[in-house]
């Protein structure tokens, strides 16, 4: 046995291949906004909930948010048992396949893979009790503006040679039942939208605009914010005083092009806005790659919460 | 009769609260529709009297210059229960002390190498770059918000002679400590960051250091004083001479 197989505290899952963006994610930094500092976390909530649901895990337990895939790869140097969740990004465990939304087990030395997105764009693993990492202003989430969080705490993506360990065993071993468990959002799907004061200001032709045509989604979209494009939306508003942005807030520049912005969202802005996403919306916009056509669909605010507590419910 | 309004402004104002929708579980509480000074007492009111009526209701508030942003726990409460609450917390609201708020005084190395826009600035506004420092400095300035990064806090108003709009094209980063002007406001970068604002110099005072504090230098309602400091003095205190990279 190796000095490393009997230390168990050093043993755990070593990234060989860094892929685009690998973050370490939680719910996110609450109760913060008022210093200026970001929400963070998982920008698709529902599956990353689901993550950590199929291992026992307490809902904010620190899981990693993968975005594409593109090579990430991990060796594993104890056995695990790890969750994965969310988009399909053709993950392989030592060359097969793994199914989607659901835990599996990794042996020592076994090498799992993210390739790439075939459906979804966003893969959340999570671990036996949750990572461990820093804890920073209550939350583990990775905010790479505010250099927050992280196994180094710098706010920076997973690199080659980082080595993740957790905070103990499963606590249980569950399945996701059939026709449950994340979906990933096909072109034409809804977004939600609890509409604003600001709606006012639009002229009429720029409301209809806005919620009767598909919009589609740029590849100008990050953590921050998804610029959707379609036709320029106008209004008399062209700036606004600066006030606190809501997750899912959908502002409109002066190009008239929406930008829906999401959890690493600045905490204050000025530009006009028709309203704010659902939090379930932001869950599917995460997983929305360019191109992909969205509707804006005016729902009101009891009705968006019914929603959004009915899909609490499925975790109980 | 124009004498009393300058000293009984706050008194003066009845305020026309408003509560409107942001987001599923956020509402936005408007207070005012023009930047004011005298409106921080009201704001730092309001936001003292929300937080205490959402108590562990509350996820988050974000006060800004003219509102308060609210997101509520909807699990807890729904839409019309958290209006309730917002409006029974701000009726018969009066201002806060502002006096109440710390005065800062930040020392700064104005100069062209670490604040390019110094000449820009000093030009619009007719004056030589030491009276355009002296002008800077000569102004007690409200922390109106925080926001855009942890610690940035928009701090105003700068004397209209100085308003310069942000540059056309934004630089893409604006080193840790950089002191700027974007219209009528003023801030200081907490970290390395892109950023438009015209630059004047830099200061080696941290705004943010959560590690230690856990929170930020500057608490809206706050007021801030610069002081120009040269290079030795600046350097003596660990303070980075590396030159602006970027020039617009």
């Amino acid at each position: 046995m190796s000095h490393a197989a009997n230390n168990s505290a050093s043993k755990g899952l070593v990234v060989k291949q860094a892929g685009p963006l690998t973050l370490i994610q939680d719910t996110g930094r609450f109760g913060v906004g008022h210093l200026g500092v970001t929400q963070g976390g998982a920008a698709d909530w529902i599956s990353f909930r689901w993550a950590n649901w199929l291992l026992g895990n307490a809902p904010n337990s620190a899981a990693l948010e993968i975005v594409m895939g593109g090579g990430l790869s991990f060796e594993s140097e104890s056995e695990v048992r790890l969750a994965l969740t969310g988009a399909d990004l053709d993950a392989q465990l030592d060359g097969k396949p793994l199914a989607p939304n659901s835990s599996f087990k990794l042996l020592p030395g076994q090498r799992l893979v993210f390739r790439q997105p075939r459906q979804g764009l966003r893969a959340y693993l999570a671990f036996p009790g949750g990572l461990n990492a820093p804890e920073v202003l209550g939350s583990r989430a990775c905010t790479a503006r505010e250099q927050l969080g992280g196994l180094h705490e710098d706010g920076k993506p997973l690199k080659a040679g980082d080595r993740l360990t957790w905070k103990g065993t499963a606590p249980a071993v569950r399945r996701i039942a059939e026709g449950q468990g994340p979906q990933m959002p096909v072109s034409g799907c809804r977004l939600p939208i609890v509409l604003g004061s600001q709606v006012a200001a639009f002229s009429g032709r720029s409301l209809f605009q806005a919620f009767n045509q598909p919009w589609s989604v740029d590849n100008r979209a990050d953590r921050m914010g998804v610029r959707l494009t379609g036709p320029a939306l106008h209004g008399a508003l062209t700036g606004i005083i600066s006030e606190g942005i809501p997750l899912g807030a959908v502002q409109i520049p002066p190009d008239g092009q929406p930008i829906v912005l999401m959890n690493d969202r600045q905490t204050i802005g000025g530009y006009p806005r028709l309203g704010a996403i659902t939090p379930i919306a932001c869950a599917t916009l995460a997983q929305c790659l360019p191109g992909t056509q969205v509707w804006l669909t005016p729902v009101s605010a009891s009705q968006a919460q019914e929603d959004y507590r009915k899909q609490l419910t499925v975790w109980r | 009769m124009k004498l009393g309004i300058e000293t009984t402004h706050i008194e003066a104002i009845r305020i026309k609260i408003r509560i409107e929708t942001a987001a599923m579980d956020a509402l936005m509480v408007r207070l005012f529709d023009t930047i004011d000074e005298a409106n921080m007492a009201w704001v730092i009111a309001a936001d003292q009297a929300l937080r205490s009526a959402f108590g562990a209701a509350l996820i988050d508030l974000v006060p800004s210059y003219t509102t308060l942003l609210v997101h509520y726990d909807c699990e807890q409460l729904d839409h019309g229960a958290a209006c309730q609450l917002i409006n029974q917390a701000l009726s018969g609201l009066s201002p806060a002390n502002t006096q109440a708020g710390e005065l800062h005084d930040i020392p700064v190395w104005y100069d062209e190498s670490v604040g390019p826009e110094l000449p820009l600035v000093a030009k619009r506004a007719g004056l030589s770059v030491d009276d355009l420092i002296q002008q800077h400095c000569n102004h007690d300035y409200c922390v109106f918000a925080l926001g855009f990064a942890p610690g940035y806090g928009f701090m105003g108003l700068v004397d209209e002679a100085l308003a310069t709009p942000r540059l056309k094209t934004p630089r893409r980063k604006v080193a840790a400590g950089s002191v700027g002007i974007a219209d009528r406001q003023t801030a200081i970068y907490p970290l390395l960051s892109p950023g438009g604002w015209n630059i004047l110099g830099r200061t080696n005072v941290p705004l943010f250091e959560y590690a230690k504090r856990g929170a930020p230098l500057f608490r809206p309602g706050d007021k801030v004083r610069f002081r120009a400091i040269s290079r030795e003095e600046f350097e003596a205190d660990g303070g980075n001479t590396t030159p602006m990279e970027e020039r617009p």
